[in-house]
């Protein structure tokens, strides 16, 4: 069968996979740079096509509750938003994580605090990977570095959000979001149906036959003994997430003396640093991250053994940088770079900080 | 007359009154007097009558009726607070054939959750509003509602309520009356029998009015909060009908789409 390629932007990329992933609803709430999003969604009107339910909310955090009443009925429901957007859905996302439903959220980062930029950033790392809500608890959190992989981490992040019964964020910033590129179109899959779901997610809140108790969706335990083992759970849950869905890629580490350490555009950048740095015979390689949530920490900790350090680069003030240093645990310097606010490093500045903080230092 | 054995007056035959099937065993965690039981008593006997236990789901609040999905013997989901509406709104929009309708009190619909509340009954979301409003925060101790009445203590506004301070009681219902998605509107009690008739009347006809597609029915029930109010649950009843119920009138607000009080 020959390949569907199309050219689109990242927002795009991420509509056309929900529609295509058999998705059942998408609840959102306009906020640059992700809007396309929606607006795509509206263009397509996959309503009168798949059945699949597209719904503008008053709010964010209307939005995310919105995506909690259709997880809760066992279906496949995302929302979009970026930063400022994302600091109002976070009631909704502890609450989700707290009631283990499954659901998929795409942050388009843009640069903060407060309502900051609206050109990319990276600065939410912690807000993605440490809990972002009030509450113990994690998402498993991608980083597309591409507009093809917008499109396929819908479908990977929903498959992971059903395996764990818990949130996934796709962490993507301004650049990814707005950017153009080629990407192959997998193909139209069914929704699922009613007796699909029922299978899948016995647990679901879709009316009670006779043939089972009440299904109830909440995050409350008023027995502290056993909000505790709730807890419990949640880590046991999470130590599995960490063993089996760590992803990265490796790029030019089999001979690398200095590692840069980048997720997302930054990785991109990096891509042409390596090389702009290889042509001076400086043997440089690359831990592109995917999965921020697990955190790839042991090939970092086994490539520390290797190597003479590690550049954590980010669009941020430094926050990844914090998990290499814990994965290195000491045993080579790790060092951290970034533009802020908005701006993105140039390949040559990422060059010069490994030159100076690295190599020199 | 020869006296009547307890053993006698339980029998089959003798049976007047028997809990809905819709209802669980478990016991309620409302304070004796506090009208929720009954609102959810109500809930429960017009599911079973209208034969819609496996079709129906419910979205608790935050507040006092929060376990409500303890008591329901159906499908139930626990909102965050104030966003039962929002909630909701996506239950009956991937599953259109459902009944759906959630169960909140004042802080919750008409404080923390009003945006919900308003743009949900705005856009005309097919779904069933039971709205529980006693004038204070019952769960976490008594504090200020949005439907406070002016100078009625609270532990917040220990002096009274004084809305030159603390800005007036919100009529929410009477607001959600002008909008264009909402069908049906109707402020009741259940502190007597006939109110408590006449309740479960205009929770049935909420119920019926999704059957038909009709948009938001919005059920405000005023009701007594006897531990908030630091009132037995009569003298509580008789503050309610002397104190409430002339700030929120009684009666039918807007029945099919159209208003009908003055």
């Amino acid at each position: 069968m020959e390949k569907e390629l199309r050219l689109m932007k990242g927002n795009e990329a991420i509509a056309e996979a929900a529609i295509r992933s058999g998705a059942d609803a998408y609840f959102g709430y306009p906020i640059t740079p992700q809007s396309e999003v929606i607006e795509y969604l509206m263009l397509q009107k996959p309503y009168e096509t798949t059945g699949m339910v597209v719904l503008q909310a008053e709010s964010e955090v209307a939005a995310i509750n919105m995506v909690y009443g259709a997880a809760a009925c066992g279906r496949m429901a995302m929302t979009s938003s970026s930063s400022p957007g994302i600091s109002l859905k976070q009631e909704g996302i502890s609450y989700i994580a707290g009631a283990e439903l499954p659901c998929l959220i795409l942050n388009v980062v843009r640069g903060g605090p407060g309502l900051g930029t609206i050109q990319p950033s990276q600065s939410d790392y912690f807000q993605s990977t440490k809990g972002g809500g009030h509450g113990d608890y994690r998402l498993i959190v991608l980083a597309p570095a591409s507009v093809q992989e917008m499109f396929d981490f819908v479908e990977l992040g929903f498959d992971l959000a059903f395996k764990y019964r818990n949130p996934v964020m796709i962490q993507s910033d301004g650049i990814i979001g707005q950017m153009m590129e080629k990407v192959e179109l997998g193909p139209q899959k069914p929704r699922r149906k009613p007796e699909d779901i029922a299978k899948q997610c016995p647990w679901a809140t879709t009316g009670k036959p006779v043939t089972r108790g009440h299904n109830i969706i909440t995050s409350l335990d008023l027995v502290a003994a056993n909000q505790e083992k709730f807890n419990l759970k949640l880590i046991e849950k999470y130590k599995t997430i960490r063993e089996k869905e760590v992803r990265y890629e490796l790029i030019n580490c089999d001979d690398a003396e200095y590692i840069l350490v980048a997720y997302g555009s930054s990785a991109r950048l990096c891509m042409k640093a390596m090389d702009l740095l290889r042509a001076k015979g400086i043997k440089v390689g690359i831990v592109r991250l995917i999965t921020l949530f697990p955190f790839p920490s042991k090939i970092l900790n086994e490539l520390a053994g290797k190597v003479k350090g590690f550049l954590a680069v980010e669009m941020s003030a430094g926050q990844m940088v914090e998990d290499v240093e814990l994965a290195v645990k000491c045993k080579a310097p790790v060092e951290h770079f970034g533009r802020l606010g908005g701006m993105i490093p140039s390949p040559e500045e990422i060059v010069e900080a490994l030159e100076q903080k690295i190599i020199g230092g | 007359m020869s006296e009547i054995e307890l053993k006698d007056i339980i029998k089959k035959e003798n049976l007047v009154y028997e809990r809905s099937k819709v209802m669980t065993d478990n016991v309620l965690s409302f304070c004796p007097g506090c009208g929720h039981g009954t609102a959810h008593r109500l809930v429960a006997e017009v599911i079973e009558e209208m034969d819609i236990q496996s079709e129906t789901i419910g979205v608790s609040p935050v507040g006092c009726s929060v376990l409500m999905y303890n008591f329901m013997d159906i499908d139930m989901q626990q909102a965050a607070h104030g966003r039962a509406p929002a909630v909701a709104t996506a239950i009956k929009r991937v599953m259109p054939e459902k009944f759906v309708f959630t169960y909140q009190g004042d802080g919750d619909l008409a404080a923390i959750g009003t945006a919900e509340t308003i743009h949900a009954c705005n856009r005309g979301e097919n779904i069933t509003i039971i709205f529980i409003n006693n004038g204070i925060y019952g769960m976490t101790g008594g504090q200020m509602a949005p439907t406070t009445l002016p100078g009625m203590p609270a532990s917040t506004c220990p002096f009274g309520r004084d809305v030159e301070i603390m800005g007036n009681p919100l009529k929410i219902t009477e607001l959600i009356s002008q909008l264009a998605g909402v069908y049906y509107v109707t402020r009741q009690s259940v502190h007597t029998p006939r109110n408590v008739r006449s309740a479960k009347k205009a929770i049935k006809k909420a119920f019926e009015n999704q059957k038909l597609n009709r948009g938001v029915s919005f059920i405000e029930i005023v009701s007594n909060c006897n531990s908030g109010w630091k009132l037995s649950p009569v003298a509580a009843n008789k503050w309610m009908e002397e104190n409430m119920f002339p700030f929120y009138p009684l009666g039918d607000i807007k029945v099919d789409g159209e208003i009908v009080s003055k």
